[in-house]
């Protein structure tokens, strides 16, 4: 609890409906692995005893109904890229995508001549954050991870920002 | 037996289906007419001398050719080299194969080796090349609804596929020289 | 031969006349799914629980590897090799540098061969470890595939001290390596050894002779040594149908004739020949042989300079080669056509994880949905390779 103000000892706090908010939303992201090739397997000793994922809040759902941040892990390619978009859409909101991996960011090593290649997730879903490397390691995506729930306690609800 | 025995075998059998053999490669191969490529394959297949069970690959290769050579009317080829192995008697052998561009028709040995079911179908998706007698020709790795033969030597990526952008987009940064 | 085969098979299917009509359902096991270990997508033909058809559909990881090995120099392909089989690098890398320094009549010299297969044995110990964790994941055992995983960040350990990198390594390079082993890493490597012995003992209690396990695993998805063979499958997935042909042994590549080894081969311990427990069984009896060469090879690993054969530009002279080695999944062939350029003509790989995925053709009918679920993680497909 120490992200929110307490200004009385014990039994009340006084914070914002955004924090509060927030705090509920980036403590547990659940994920709903989309591992396409070689990130996947990172994404997955990621998830393993000796890097946990557990320990931040995060685990794997396999139905993108129960799921609030979709991992993107490998190469998109243009005949995946439809079904990507529709599990994106059956994602409830508020819905977050990290895109794990050079091959989501921008393509990766087939950006020459991958006539197949979808040259960056962006092009079909909105992303949140971007986690570099070829595959990244694991404490790479932890600390994409991290970022995700920063921006996540950024968030304003109530106020209508310009 | 050696490649060259397994030759003189075939050339006595199928004569004229038989073309030349070339050993002086790293690995001697036979060339046999597109036509008749069920035939020898299902008498390798089946005979005892050989029982070539195990078809290791299916390739097939682009060979456009230079514009002196089309101007004496030479058109491109298509070749699809067969890798087959014997798991009894423990012997090698390649047969390769070339049908022209504009007609690039080959008998299937999907019926032969269940493997070239697929393999074939890769042959077709990639390079276009027609394989008759197949159970099941159609895309296998590309949607089905792409047009042209990525791997030929001609092929130009297409700019746009159901309104995603295929080729790097400029705008994302800069392009360092390939 | 062939067809009597098959009428077998299909001759299995026998569905109880029920007073109801049932109509046939079609299904998609989708390509986002937990246990298709990949994007592959199977449409299945069920009356209701029993399977009467299963096409596999694939292509949606098609990378356009094959056109990125036309255009980019000899050397700048192995990266690319890396990617096919994410799970087994090292082995991808040795078969395409075996091809060409065959086609440059380069020799390299003992210690590059020595730690070449060092590697490549401790990939197959690392790809055999994922592929039997997530197989219990899909079975529905967690606990092992926590205790695998932990053993392969110690092979990753000791990778990232040699090249620098955990899971794509471009590490063989045409007439060497990229990197030489540090001082004390062939210690490391014994000491892993030892540590891993006794791991495998934890596995078979965990795992293979526990009892629901057995249940869901042998006597499914059978492969009949014939049906295997046409339809092109190989590795453990044909060695766990008692057909004994191991390319390190048969068609011995680099210098694997100099150590002593055996073959593991299916016997039908807990059920028929060639059913998914054999192949699972398979992979545990090749992980134990995979430990005896390392120790074997550090024990004699030479001197040397890995540097000293590779050349300072990649030409390779005109010519063609299949080279085929065994990978975890199978024999992986590489088909490269030179023309005497800085690039390759064409190269053309046969993937062993393509032709064992299309058994599944023939084996799926008559099966239920959840066997399914255990002959594909039996077949362990990486669908990276298949798609290329």
């Amino acid at each position: 609890m120490s992200d929110i103000d307490t200004k009385m000892d014990g039994n009340i706090i006084l914070t914002s409906i955004d924090k509060i908010l927030n705090w509920g939303r980036a403590g547990s992201p659940w994920a709903m692995g989309f591992g396409l090739a070689c990130c996947a397997i990172e994404m997955m000793a990621t998830g393993a005893s000796h890097f946990d994922l557990d320990r931040i809040g995060m685990f794997f759902r396999p139905s993108p109904r129960q799921s609030d941040v979709m991992i993107v892990a490998g190469t998109v390619t243009l005949k995946m890229a439809s079904r990507l978009v529709r599990l994106y859409e059956q994602m409830p909101d508020p819905k977050y995508v990290i895109s794990m991996g050079s091959c989501s960011n921008c393509g990766g090593p087939y950006w020459q001549y991958g006539y197949h290649v979808l040259k960056g997730v962006d092009q079909v879903v909105p992303v949140d954050v971007y986690v570099p490397g070829c595959p990244p390691r694991p404490e790479a995506l932890i600390y994409g991870i991290y970022e995700l729930k920063k921006k996540i306690m950024k968030e304003q609800h109530l106020s209508k920002r310009a | 037996m050696t490649e060259k025995e397994i030759f003189e075998r075939l050339l006595e059998k199928f004569k004229d289906a038989i073309g030349e053999f070339n050993e002086e490669v790293i690995q001697p191969f036979a060339t046999i007419k597109a036509a008749e490529v069920e035939k020898v394959c299902t008498y390798l297949r089946d005979n005892e001398a050989f029982e070539f069970d195990w078809l290791s690959n299916l390739s097939a290769v682009h060979y456009p050719h230079s514009e002196e050579e089309q101007a004496e009317q030479k058109e491109d080829e298509l070749e699809v080299v067969y890798h087959l192995y014997s798991f009894k008697h423990n012997h090698k052998m390649i047969l390769k194969t070339r049908v022209p561009v504009s007609n690039p028709k080959i008998p299937s040995v999907a019926m032969l080796w269940r493997t070239a079911d697929w393999h074939e179908r890769e042959a077709y998706d990639l390079l276009g090349v027609e394989f008759t007698d197949h159970p099941d020709l159609r895309r296998i790795l590309l949607p089905e609804d792409w047009e042209g033969f990525p791997l030929r030597k001609d092929y130009v990526t297409p700019q746009t596929y159901n309104n995603m952008t295929v080729p790097y987009p400029e705008e994302k940064g800069d392009l360092h020289d390939e | 031969m062939m067809s009597e085969t098959v009428q077998i098979l299909s001759d299995n299917i026998e569905l109880e006349q029920s007073p109801l009509h049932t109509d046939e359902m079609t299904l998609n096991m989708g390509p986002q799914h937990p246990s298709t270990h990949g994007v592959l997508r199977v449409i299945l033909k069920t009356d209701g629980e029993i399977i009467k058809d299963a096409k596999p559909f694939i292509g949606y990881l098609h990378r356009c590897f094959e056109k990125h090995a036309e255009n980019v120099q000899w050397q700048m392909v192995i990266p690319f090799t890396d990617r096919m089989d994410y799970l087994a690098s090292m082995n991808n890398n040795f078969g395409y540098v075996i091809g060409v320094e065959k086609l440059m009549c380069i020799e390299v010299n003992e210690r590059v061969e020595y730690l070449r297969i060092i590697t490549a044995e401790l990939n197959r110990i690392a790809s055999h470890l994922i592929a039997l964790g997530t197989y219990g994941l899909d079975i529905g055992a967690f606990t092992p595939f926590l205790h695998m995983f932990r053993e392969r960040e110690h092979i990753l350990d000791l990778f990232e001290e040699i090249c620098g990198a955990r899971l794509l390594y471009n590490f063989m390079w045409v007439g060497g390596l990229s990197h030489d082993a540090p001082d004390g890493w062939a210690q490391k490597v014994l000491e892993f050894c030892d540590y891993f012995d006794p791991k495998v003992k934890d596995y078979n209690d965990l795992l293979s002779f526990n009892k629901i396990f057995i249940e869901r695993t042998a006597d499914v998805g059978v492969i009949p040594p014939e049906v295997g063979i046409s339809y092109g499958v190989s590795g453990p997935s044909l060695r766990g149908s008692g057909v004994d042909f191991d390319l390190r042994k048969n068609e011995s590549y680099s210098v694997y004739d100099r150590f002593e080894f055996n073959t593991a081969v299916g016997e039908g311990l807990k059920g028929t020949v060639g059913d998914c427990w054999d192949r699972y069984w398979v992979r545990i009896l090749e992980m134990e042989e995979s430990i005896k060469i390392i120790r074997q090879a550090v024990k004699d690993l030479p001197d040397g300079d890995v540097k000293e054969k590779i050349p300072k530009i990649v030409k390779v002279p005109k010519g063609e080669i299949y080279q085929r080695t065994e990978t975890p999944r199978g024999e992986l062939g590489y088909f490269i056509v030179s023309e005497g350029d800085k690039v390759p003509y064409r190269v053309k790989v046969r993937s062993p994880a393509f032709c064992n995925l299309s058994v599944l053709q023939a084996i799926a009918p008559g099966v239920m949905i959840a066997d399914l679920v255990a002959i594909i993680g039996s077949l362990d497909i990486v669908l990276g390779e298949i798609d290329r």
